[in-house]
């Protein structure tokens, strides 16, 4: 408990943080908007492989640089919900790009990053799986920004109420 | 590395929760994460439910055309082209896209009508489309989707809107009210000029021999990044023919079918290059005659399809998806465009699909 993150673990977790908080509200206005939808589904693109990258060196990180235990107090309800919101969190982290890639490939989109640089498509062209996956990837996204909305309630919890230092071990500068 | 305070104290029990000190800070807690909901939802609009977007712009023309699943909200009556591009190497100069490239690339697309009515009859004043999806040799792709209109009607989205809200029928009369178009012409007056100058310029007889334009300015980007403006045309080699009267309600498409059977048909990618001044945010106004224009290469289409499962009725020939060497202008349609085939194209991927009105027989 009174272990710190790992520096690498702090920096992915905060670049992440900023990177899909900015994802979330670039998505959520790119489909109701006009005049800037392209340049923000221009930033959504790349920035989603980006966000599927590093959690994928997130994932390997947590092997080499497991997080510290909770606190011993912490009673079972709050344990299981700390653990089943992190594993949730990861498990949206994976498939919000791949379901957009995915959507994308079976639209038959190209999928542009940036110039000349484009992925290949990791599905056949099918209006039937773009049907499915498009309201998916929608889904998903509202039930990450939930998920978001509950670790961010819960670590002002650890931070101001419980005051346990478990907010601490991330929020280490 | 320092050692976090230790906490030795910390309660978690729900009594300590209703303490004082706690709920005020429970309190604040809750303020931040309720603004951070609250920001979502201004972002996504859910704050100011007036404002035209994406799914209004669609909705106006499902209220114009009634519903038609399975079919695109626009241009919804059209058949598949297929064929290439031979590139002369003469694009080059303006954009290092490497579809300019001397040599040939397939393409695939469409021959459409404009507007939502997927059973529409052919007639000699409905304007014709001709989407195109070039499939680069380095996995880039380039669409475009252009009419056989001089201009645009309109200049903005707003424009657009209003113009389909003065096309909604009324349920008195099942026809559009004069009123509201006349109204929408006081109120835009851009877009009364551009339908005169549309309605000045001669159609021509049928798919292919008309020439169709990009009417969206683009920038093209040169291998040394100097950026053009540009718009581009489809210019028929077929001579043109004055429109006549449409034999059948899939005249045209069936004229363009025996057309085809006789060889392909061909267009020159002309290439018009803008000047400073030239607007290039505002697709209702034309650019001056005399301008520069570039012959790019040459289209070749060489077979139609009848629409079907996985061919060119399931793409979204969206203009904005465009390789390197091709970047959009400050026109602000094109976004719009973009936007809204994509609720276009994601409604109807969900609903039941049915045959098209163009159903090609084998050659005869």
């Amino acid at each position: 408990m009174s272990r710190p993150f790992a520096p690498l673990s702090r920096l992915l977790h905060w670049t992440m943080a900023v990177l899909i908080v900015a994802m979330l509200f670039i998505g959520i206005a790119m489909v109701s908007s006009l005049s800037d939808y392209h340049r923000l589904v221009a930033i959504h693109k790349p920035l989603g492989i980006a966000i599927l990258v590093l959690v994928a060196i997130r994932l390997v990180n947590r092997l080499f640089n497991p997080p510290p235990p909770l606190p011993n107090g912490m009673p079972g309800l709050l344990r299981f919900a700390a653990h089943a919101s992190h594993w949730l969190l990861y498990g949206l982290m994976f498939a919000l790009p791949l379901v957009g890639w995915g959507m994308l490939s079976a639209a038959g989109y190209p999928i542009v990053l940036l110039g000349a640089w484009h992925l290949p498509p990791i599905l056949p062209h099918s209006d039937a799986l773009y049907a499915a996956l498009r309201p998916l990837h929608t889904v998903l996204a509202f039930a990450l920004f939930a998920t978001f909305l509950a670790h961010l309630g819960a670590a002002l919890m650890h931070a101001l109420v419980f005051r346990d230092g478990v907010f601490r071990s991330m929020a280490k500068f | 590395m320092s050692q976090p305070e230790p906490q030795p104290e910390s309660d978690y029990s729900l009594s300590a929760l209703l303490r004082p000190a706690s709920l005020l800070r429970l309190g604040a807690i809750g303020v931040v994460v309720a603004a951070v909901a609250g920001s979502f939802a201004w972002a996504a609009g859910w704050l100011s439910p007036g404002r035209l977007d994406q799914k209004r712009i669609i909705n106006g023309f499902e209220a114009v055309n009634g519903p038609h699943p399975g079919f695109r909200r626009n241009h919804a009556k059209g058949v598949c082209l297929t064929g290439w591009f031979d590139s002369n190497g003469a694009g080059t100069r303006l954009s290092h896209a490497m579809v300019f490239r001397t040599g040939r690339v397939p393409v695939f697309g469409r021959f459409a009508l404009a507007g939502g009515m997927p059973r529409l009859p052919d007639g000699p004043a409905v304007v014709r489309s001709m989407a195109l999806d070039f499939s680069l040799p380095d996995g880039e792709t380039w669409r475009t989707g252009m009419n056989d209109i001089p201009v645009f009607p309109v200049k903005d989205a707003q424009g657009f809107y209003d113009q389909l809200a003065a096309g909604v029928p009324d349920p008195k009369t099942g026809k559009p009210d004069p009123a509201a178009m006349k109204a929408f012409l006081a109120a835009h007056p851009e877009a009364a000029a551009a339908i005169a100058r549309i309605k000045a310029e001669p159609m021509s007889s049928g798919f292919a021999d008309a020439a169709y334009n990009s009417l969206n300015a683009f920038r093209f980007i040169s291998a040394a990044g100097t950026a053009t403006p540009v718009r581009w045309s489809m210019v028929p080699v077929d001579g043109f023919a004055p429109a006549a009267k449409v034999q059948g309600s899939n005249g045209l498409f069936e004229a363009l079918a025996a057309r085809l059977r006789h060889g392909p048909a061909q267009w020159h990618l002309i290439v018009t290059i803008g000047q400073p001044g030239d607007p290039t945010n505002d697709a209702a106004l034309p650019w001056p005659k005399d301008r520069e224009q570039v012959d790019a290469g040459t289209l070749t289409v060489s077979a139609l399809q009848s629409e079907a499962d996985g061919n060119c009725r399931d793409i979204n020939f969206d203009p904005l998806v465009l390789p390197a060497g091709i970047k959009p202008s400050d026109d602000p349609l094109l976004s719009a465009r973009s936007a809204a085939y994509a609720v276009s194209f994601t409604r109807r991927a969900r609903e039941p699909k049915s045959p098209s009105a163009v159903q090609l027989g084998a050659p005869s």
